[in-house]
């Protein structure tokens, strides 16, 4: 700690050259706060998978639905735990630009697949209850200005009511919601009991989308959902089960590669800050070299001198990678603000923060290792003789 | 009694190019502790080259060198830093503050490498500040100051840790006739007074004239002149 004040006034031995470099590592770290939370949130669904919670959908189309008549079956097979199904209802709100997922369930299976969803207890029984009954994740509900008990008009894009409308309705009994911030994206949603929707329906009564399997062992995994498909195997409706995570990770993917293109577009800013800050440590170091020597000839040894250098290299690093993480931090609202909640909610994990400290630290060293090494094979006579 | 410094047949040599300078000659030389020894002789005579290893920082290419007793004349450059912390304090000609430090963080810098803390790191700073009369101007930096208190600041960051031989290396040959007064007049106090042991490189006459003794350097030899006495 000590050194310190020698750290910081050499660093800011020229103030404006000093404030852009911090500037552009800022920025740097800004963008870098950002990204990796846009990651974080696509892959947010691959990350909060639970390994004992397994999917299984039609086996050549996620899009084809399953009989219902499955559950029991699945329950039946050994090392299932529970089960549950759901249905895509493809839904619009008010207008085409309003889209968000609804899903037919079973109240009270579906949430016990979900303990990582919260949602009043009273809200929970209202909705198993209640065969128009519908809960709404938070953000919606913050969203379209929602309030308990009022009704959902929702159309939808698929399913045809017996009277022949696309127009339904449900009730508003319950707000979804979780307390880990990663896993609130993943609350966008409104379920609907199924026991209303399947008999109002024209078509597809008796069929569901996916289903959903808890299972007691998640080393098991793999030898259950080959049970569960063997079980349905040359039916006319076989099934495909993977682990929830394999599922969202290849459901990711028809997005598209994001974690790629993020690590891609940081390589690029990460490595034009290195050249960067690299030129400017080299240009500053090569200033004070007489400087430099003087601390040598006062008793700081080589080792002394070259970790020096590299404190003020991981000092430079460090303010300017913290003020750029506190700047995404800060303007995290603005961007979910502006999405209007239509993209799941971004923030800053406590692994960006790690990774962010840890990409900071290896520039430090890529910036401040050279000049280090420079000033560490120094002799105290060369640099003073250029001095006298 | 023997002498602070002892140097017996001290040779240095540097290659530049492809040419091979001896630049020091079988030097022999005894510094007795409390000396104030004026070193001079004509430009390239050796005598930096000389003053360099006295304060440790360079290493003769043969010879011995000893200081309080101690050989430094084969110690690694590890040890050579931890013995030049303890024992020299160095003057040179243009000063060698940092400018980006006050007065004061200029003189502490030699205590950054002990463990004193920061409150008794100030008072050491403050008390050398004193002794060369610049306690006024601790909190300025090296800009705000004229050459006789920067000189002023570097002899204070040469005391600073209480060494036992201070080397000068033209500590006057950037300052007039009148600055230059006052800087020999505190050396020579911190000799007489202070009991320090100084070793001034200089090829100013009248700056010799304030060491108790001066020897003359030429070709990298040790020539003695006469033993002027101090005024």
């Amino acid at each position: 700690m000590k050194f310190v004040p020698l750290l910081w006034a050499e660093l800011f031995r020229k103030k404006t050259r000093t404030v852009l470099t911090l500037l552009s590592v800022l920025v740097a770290f800004l963008l870098f706060g950002l990204l990796q939370a846009v990651q974080a949130a696509f892959e947010a669904g691959a990350d909060n998978a639970d390994a004992k919670r397994l999917l299984t959908t039609a086996r050549y189309s996620i899009i084809e639905p399953l009989p219902m008549s499955y559950l029991r079956r699945i329950e039946g097979v050994p090392g299932v735990v529970g089960a549950a199904f759901a249905d895509w209802f493809g839904a619009k709100y008010q207008n085409d630009s309003n889209a968000f997922p609804v899903f037919a369930v079973d109240p009270a299976r579906y949430l016990n697949m979900y303990p990582e969803f919260t949602i009043p207890a009273a809200e929970r029984e209202t909705f198993a209850k209640t065969r128009t009954g519908a809960v709404a994740g938070k953000r919606l509900v913050d969203r379209y200005g929602w309030k308990l008990g009022q009704k959902l008009p929702i159309t939808s894009e698929i399913h045809e009511k017996t009277d022949g409308s696309f127009n339904w309705e449900f009730d508003l009994v319950g707000v979804l919601d979780s307390d880990d911030p990663a896993v609130r994206g993943n609350t966008d949603v409104v379920l609907i009991n199924v026991a209303y929707f399947d008999e109002a329906r024209q078509l597809g009564k008796g069929k569901t989308g996916w289903y959903i399997i808890r299972i007691a062992d998640s080393t098991e995994a793999k030898s259950i959902a080959a049970e569960i498909d063997r079980l349905f195997a040359n039916s006319p409706d076989e099934t495909k089960t993977a682990p929830e995570k394999e599922f969202a990770i290849g459901f990711a993917k028809q997005i598209g590669d994001i974690g790629a293109l993020v690590t891609r577009i940081l390589i690029a800013v990460f490595f034009t800050i290195l050249i960067l800050t690299g030129n400017t440590m080299a240009q500053a170091i090569r200033e004070r070299i007489p400087e430099l020597a003087i601390l040598k000839t006062v008793g700081f040894s080589d080792r002394a001198v070259t970790l020096l250098v590299l404190g003020e290299a991981a000092l430079l690093l460090a303010l300017g990678a913290a003020l750029g993480m506190i700047g995404a931090v800060a303007v995290m609202p603005v961007v979910n603000g502006g999405t209007g909640g239509r993209f799941p909610p971004l923030f800053v994990a406590g692994e960006t923060w790690v990774l962010a400290a840890a990409v900071a630290l290896a520039l430090a060293i890529a910036v401040g290792l050279p000049p280090a090494l420079r000033v560490s094979r120094l002799r105290i006579v060369d640099a003073l003789a250029g001095h006298r | 009694m023997r002498a602070l410094v002892e140097i017996r047949g001290v040779t240095k040599t540097y290659r530049r190019g492809g040419e091979t300078i001896e630049v020091l000659h079988g030097v022999d030389l005894d510094i007795p502790r409390g000396d104030f020894l004026a070193l001079m002789g004509p430009s390239g005579s050796g005598k930096t080259t000389l003053l360099n290893l006295i304060g440790g920082l360079d290493s003769p290419t043969a010879g011995t060198i000893a200081v309080d007793g101690a050989r430094i004349d084969h110690l690694s450059s590890g040890d050579l830093s931890r013995w030049r912390a303890v024992h020299v304090g160095f003057v040179f000609q243009f000063y060698n503050l940092l400018p980006v430090l006050s007065a004061q963080r200029n003189v502490e810098l030699p205590l950054l490498l002990t463990n004193l803390g920061a409150a008794e790191r100030r008072r050491r700073a403050l008390i050398a500040l004193t002794l060369v009369g610049l306690a006024d101007r601790a909190r300025h930096k090296p800009k705000e100051l004229s050459g006789g208190q920067e000189q002023r600041v570097a002899i204070a960051r040469a005391i600073v840790s209480d060494p036992t031989l201070l080397v000068c290396d033209e500590p006057t040959g950037d300052l007039d006739r009148a600055t230059a007064h006052e800087i020999l007049t505190l050396l020579q106090m911190l000799n007489r007074e202070h009991g320090k042991t100084i070793v001034m490189v200089t090829h100013d006459p009248k700056a010799a004239d304030y060491a108790r003794r001066r020897l003359h350097l030429d070709k990298g030899t040790l020539a003695p002149l006469s033993g002027a006495m101090a005024p």
